[in-house]
């Protein structure tokens, strides 16, 4: 399972305490994760990307194994901690988004 | 005894305020969703209890929230406002065409028939609908293809479509503004539009008489008489009396005629409200008093009411969806400050009280009076 730390606020919206566990069939990335994330939480749409495009909100980022993975290709398979939940995949809402 | 619910929406949150008919002893629930900019809440006229709530971070993005119990519980309902069509573009800053962006909800508005029916209107200006209870929502399109939507261009705050009028006489016709492009009208339920700005003069614009361009701040309607409608424009208080085929200015002895809101009296048509704030940069009340004016005549004679709110030092400011009246015998009027106050008055201004004074900066005051 892949594991999934979600800011407060986006925890709140989701109706959940601590980690999100994901069931992801195939390669493991930002995409399918998300994609999996939403069809679980559904009121989570349009929160981390946009509905249609798909893109990233400009003000969350991705981090894994200590790394930025915001502006790599969505679609890029995540590292091998992530896959086998050694690691969690962590959605963060910067910090330059608050005022 | 009737009792009054003020659905309060500000920077940080929304905030339920309750009092029994006398209205002196308030009840303050909230926050809900502590953190949220919350533009908008507003209860359906049909089933009062049904309420809609606009909620957006820079973070996360729009969120629709949704009760069926007047604001105790709420549900998230869908947030995918998506353009009819090719968006196209409208005009930038610059002067260049930009394509059209959904950015935010900043106004609800629920049908005067139909608790499953709600209007929003957003940002980038355009106006959506939605038919199941905010479940799904569809662009009326004919507003934004209506002809001029490519030379619309954002104001300070952004191109918003900020205000929503429902006619109670007519169920074809709705009015609504946008930031800074001016009035809209339609008369066959939004299939067409027609831009209802002749006899505004914005000083600001190339050409100050320009079909569109205006920057529009609110509009108030008395149910009563809906071919009569008032306007908060950036500078200058206006009136029309057909529909907004034309417009008279009718700011007349007030200290200054820049400002956010305009409001009726629930009962006396020709009554209306407005704040004076001292000009379009310095967002505050002249001479650091805070006073509602008030005109009995429609217009052009107006009365400062400033009984029991600060008069010194007060610099906040009064946005254009944060007044509201309820419909009491004696009209209460409610209005909320970006210094988080929550004013009231039970006797249509006369006199004035805080219900609230610490809240975060207030956004939208809307106010519902129940049986």
């Amino acid at each position: 399972m892949i594991r999934l730390q979600l800011p407060a606020h986006l925890r709140n919206l989701a109706g959940v305490n601590g980690e999100v566990s994901l069931r992801v069939d195939g390669a493991v990335s930002i995409d399918s994760v998300l994609d999996a994330l939403e069809a679980q939480y559904p009121m989570l749409c349009g929160t981390i990307r946009d509905h249609v495009t798909h893109k990233r909100r400009p003000f969350v980022r991705f981090f894994a194994c200590a790394e930025d993975w915001s502006h790599q290709p969505t679609d890029t398979p995540l590292p091998a901690a992530i896959v086998t939940g050694a690691e969690p995949l962590l959605i963060v809402g910067a910090i330059a988004g608050g005022k | 005894m009737s009792k009054v619910r003020v659905l309060v929406g500000t920077k940080k949150g929304a905030f339920v305020l309750n009092a029994d008919g006398k209205r002196d002893k308030w009840e303050v629930n909230g926050p809900f969703f502590g953190g949220w900019e919350m533009y908008h809440v507003k209860g359906s006229p049909v089933d009062p209890n049904r309420l809609y709530a606009s909620q957006s971070t820079s973070w996360f993005g729009q969120l629709i929230q949704r009760s069926n119990d007047g604001g105790k519980t709420w549900e998230p309902v869908e947030n995918k406002f998506v353009y009819d069509g090719v968006p196209g573009t409208h005009q930038w800053y610059d002067g260049t065409p930009h394509p059209w962006e959904f950015k935010r909800v900043w106004h609800l508005e629920p049908s005067l028939t139909d608790a499953e029916t709600v209007y929003a209107g957003v940002e980038d200006a355009a106006l959506f609908r939605s038919t199941d209870g905010a479940k799904s929502w569809h662009e009326m399109s004919g507003l934004r293809k209506h002809g001029t939507g490519p030379h619309w261009t954002p104001g300070a705050g952004g191109m918003c479509l900020h205000t929503i009028i429902l006619d109670p006489k007519d169920p074809k016709r709705m009015f609504i503004a946008i930031s800074a492009a001016g009035a809209f009208r339609t008369d066959d339920g939004g299939e067409t539009w027609k831009a209802i700005n002749q006899g505004l003069v914005s000083e600001h614009i190339p050409d100050p008489k320009a079909e569109v361009g205006h920057c529009v701040h609110h509009v108030a309607m008395h149910g009563a008489k809906p071919d009569r409608l008032y306007m908060q424009k950036h500078w200058d208080v206006m009136r029309s009396d057909n529909a907004g085929d034309s417009w008279q200015e009718v700011s007349g002895n007030l200290p200054t005629d820049f400002g956010f809101v305009i409001d009726v009296h629930a009962h006396e048509p020709d009554t209306i409200y407005v704040v004076p704030i001292k000009s379009d940069s310095e967002h505050y009340p002249p001479d650091a008093k805070l006073r509602v004016y008030r005109s009995r005549s429609a217009g052009n004679e107006w009365e400062a009411l400033g009984n029991g709110l600060p008069q010194s030092n007060c610099y906040v400011n009064v946005l254009r969806d944060a007044m509201s009246v309820d419909s009491l015998d004696k009209c209460g009027i409610y209005f909320g400050t970006t210094g988080g106050q929550v004013y009231m008055s039970p006797d249509a201004g006369d006199n004035w009280s805080p219900i609230v004074r610490d809240l975060p900066s207030v956004l939208s005051v809307e106010v519902q009076t129940l049986a």
